[in-house]
């Protein structure tokens, strides 16, 4: 059996921050206690140098490593799409990482090899290097979530979070193995082929899919998977909840897209009913129960769970359209995520965690800067024009209309405005209501400087949403 | 023969993997694992794959059975509160596991996996090595992979080092400290009269 030569120079980006990790892990050994700010810093360094890698190479596509590893313009999007995000998370969780006794080298080297999971995941063509690349990511942050070990919540949200993944990952792992058996191929390229030419059994087939949608589902956490986002969101440090929340999801969008796209892209009838179930439920679960919250961090989980019903809308519809828009949404609500949680850690302080609704009274008064920054991250999640979220929600929505699915457009059209009563309710809280106490920001001065330039690029994409449309939809064109 | 034998180990298999979850004490369960292993070890033989069956007992009935039993061992876990609420959910549970059961049967059977579908693997010709071809596999065709995976493992080293090390007081010896030590940090000289004064006295034996 002959094997094919390895282009190693598409892998280059996962190659670097491999050899960047482990040298993160070595720094850490040898200076040790203090190891934080120097393992911080490497840490951007790798995002960066990893970003720049990927531009350089944005040109050539291809396959290598005998069918595992892709590289096409989707991948090179996402990618460069999650180390920015990653970036912007460290920056904004280092002085809340040092206020609690966490800034330190291991956690940034269990964040490299989390961003190196979801690399991996966004350029897999193969069952083995997808499912590999989910479970480094997955055990990272599992890690992560665990690492504030003196709070019970933040244990008790890592146990929950490790079952439930594990119990996931096994739940995806045997639809894979049943789609291996059903096509005999490992290799999403040559699965598509197989349904393709083959007259394959579609029983087998769709019974391999419920797995692998119920493994998605809970990796996006869909209802009725849902369940361990609220609890991992709200007992998890919120440098880690930022973390989770944002690049992950574009890695978990690059999952659904490799799946069941490129590779189950001729079931298409098949999971499309499925992911209705899913999207539906979630925008009406994540919106209803948002209301009663009066944790931020809860209610951000929640508002988390209705966008991904609302990205599921575009990958169900299954044009290519579709799929730009979906894109579109994911990478819009991990920019709005990243500035509502970095609102978050800029409001807490020593000692104090910012995460009750009730902590942003009066907020307007004290720093009206900041409140309006709130205000246009708010506007964007509930989907306000001119503000880039009501953009993505109409791509989303629109595409749904486009392949004749008016009720499911209804309910989502219906979702989003039950959806703003509880962004609008913080932005009045913020506005109208009395200060009690008095808002100190403590914040570092670039913090300020990203999280003010992060919520006017909501704003601005939102005037202006045509240039990152027009490379969302040149991706799958 | 090699049919019988194979539904011998089948059963085996299925009653030791039923019994691992329904046995009440741990060390039982852990027990019935790796007898477990070693059916499915025996079954990975008739495909002639004899070194994923040698790896199976070695490494999971080797190491990792073992290690279990020790934290088994050493935890010593009160099973009573966990399984409180299991026969609360016991019908729902056997209800879940029939209709599960039969849809995979109707799915996964013969209809769909039998041989007039799959063919039998023919048998390998003389001189095979499985070993050598799984490494020829591993090393060129799944290298990527491969990579990945040790990667994983060492976050998990990573991970594990650090949810579990804690910094406390260390009780080791530094010798360097104990050579440096002089003579003033050790013996303190303090200078007492050789007889106490009479009425001390008496005041001491009062007071005791």
């Amino acid at each position: 059996m002959m094997f094919e030569v390895i282009n190693m120079s598409f892998a280059l980006p996962e190659i670097f921050m491999m050899v960047m990790a482990c040298i993160i892990l070595l720094v850490v050994a040898f200076i040790g206690e203090s190891s934080g700010a120097a393992s911080y810093w490497l840490s951007q360094f790798t995002l960066v140098v990893t970003s720049i890698i990927v531009y350089q190479s944005l040109a050539s596509a291809g396959v290598t490593f005998d069918g595992s590893y892709i590289k096409d313009a989707l991948s090179d999007v996402l990618k460069l799409a999650i180390c920015i995000i990653n970036v912007v998370v460290l920056l904004y969780s280092a002085s809340y990482l040092r206020a609690r006794n966490l800034f330190k080298g291991e956690y940034y080297a269990l964040a490299i090899f989390a961003t190196l999971g979801m690399l991996i995941m966004v350029s897999s063509s193969h069952f083995l290097t997808l499912y590999l690349g989910l479970e480094l990511l997955s055990l990272c942050l599992y890690a992560m979530v665990a690492m504030h070990r003196d709070s019970t919540m933040a244990t008790e949200a890592a146990m929950k979070f490790f079952i439930l993944g594990a119990l996931a990952s096994g739940m995806l792992l045997y639809g894979m193995s049943i789609i291996y058996g059903a096509t005999g191929s490992l290799a999403l390229a040559s699965i598509a082929t197989a349904i393709q030419t083959g007259d394959l059994n579609n029983t087998v087939l769709s019974f391999g899919l419920v797995f692998l949608i119920i493994g998605i589902g809970f990796k996006f956490g869909a209802v009725p998977f849902h369940m361990w986002l609220p609890d991992v969101y709200h007992g998890a440090p919120t440098a880690v909840t930022l973390f989770i929340a944002t690049a992950p999801k574009i890695a978990a969008f690059a999952m659904i897209i490799r799946l069941l796209v490129d590779g189950l892209g001729d079931l298409h009838q098949h999971w499309q009913g499925m992911l209705i179930i899913l999207a539906v439920l979630s925008m009406i679960i994540g919106n209803v129960v948002a209301i009663a919250q009066t944790n931020l961090k809860r209610m951000l989980a929640y508002s988390t769970i209705s966008h991904v019903g609302f990205l599921l809308l575009g990958v169900l519809s299954g044009t290519s359209e579709a799929y730009a828009a979906s894109m579109f949404y994911v990478l819009v609500y991990a920019l709005t995520t990243l500035g509502a949680f970095g609102m978050i850690i800029l409001m807490s302080r020593q000692g104090f965690e910012a995460e009750n609704i009730e902590d942003y009274k009066g907020l307007s008064e004290h720093s009206p800067w900041f409140a309006f920054m709130m205000l246009i991250l708010m506007f964007s999640m509930a989907g306000i024009p001119p503000m880039v979220g009501f953009y993505a929600k109409l791509a989303v929505i629109k595409a749904v209309i486009s392949v004749d699915l008016i009720s499911v457009a209804i309910i989502a059209v219906l979702m989003s405005v039950i959806g703003a009563f509880y962004y609008l309710r913080l932005i009045k809280v913020m506005y109208f209501d009395s200060p009690e106490k008095q808002h100190e920001i403590h914040a570092p001065k670039e913090m300020c400087i990203m999280l003010s330039s992060n919520a006017l690029l909501v704003l601005a994409l939102g005037i202006f949403p045509g240039s990152l449309m027009a490379i969302c939809i040149t991706v799958f064109s | 023969m090699e049919q019988v034998l194979f539904y011998c180990f089948s059963l085996v298999l299925i009653f030791a993997a039923t019994m691992v979850v329904t046995v009440r004490n741990p060390v039982r369960a852990a027990l019935f694992l790796v007898l477990a292993f070693f059916t499915s070890a025996a079954i990975w033989l008739f495909l002639e794959a004899e070194f994923l069956a040698i790896t199976l007992v070695l490494v999971y009935v080797g190491a990792v059975m073992v290690l279990f039993l020790f934290v088994v061992m050493m935890l010593d876990i009160n099973l009573t509160p966990l399984q409180e609420g299991f026969t609360k959910y016991l019908p729902l549970g056997i209800l879940v596991a029939i209709l599960i059961t039969i849809e995979m049967v109707a799915v996964l059977g013969a209809s769909h996996f039998g041989l007039d579908v799959v063919a039998a693997p023919l048998p390998h010709a003389e001189g095979y090595s499985n070993t050598k071809e799984l490494g020829r596999l591993l090393y060129t065709v799944y290298v990527y992979p491969f990579e990945i995976a040790s990667v994983i493992l060492t976050v998990a080293i990573v991970a594990a080092i650090t949810l579990t090390l804690r910094k406390q007081k260390r009780k080791t010896q530094n010798p360097a400290e104990q050579v440096k030590v002089r003579r003033e940090d050790r013996v303190r000289l303090v200078k007492m009269e050789a007889v106490k004064k009479h009425d001390e006295v008496n005041t001491d034996e009062e007071s005791s």
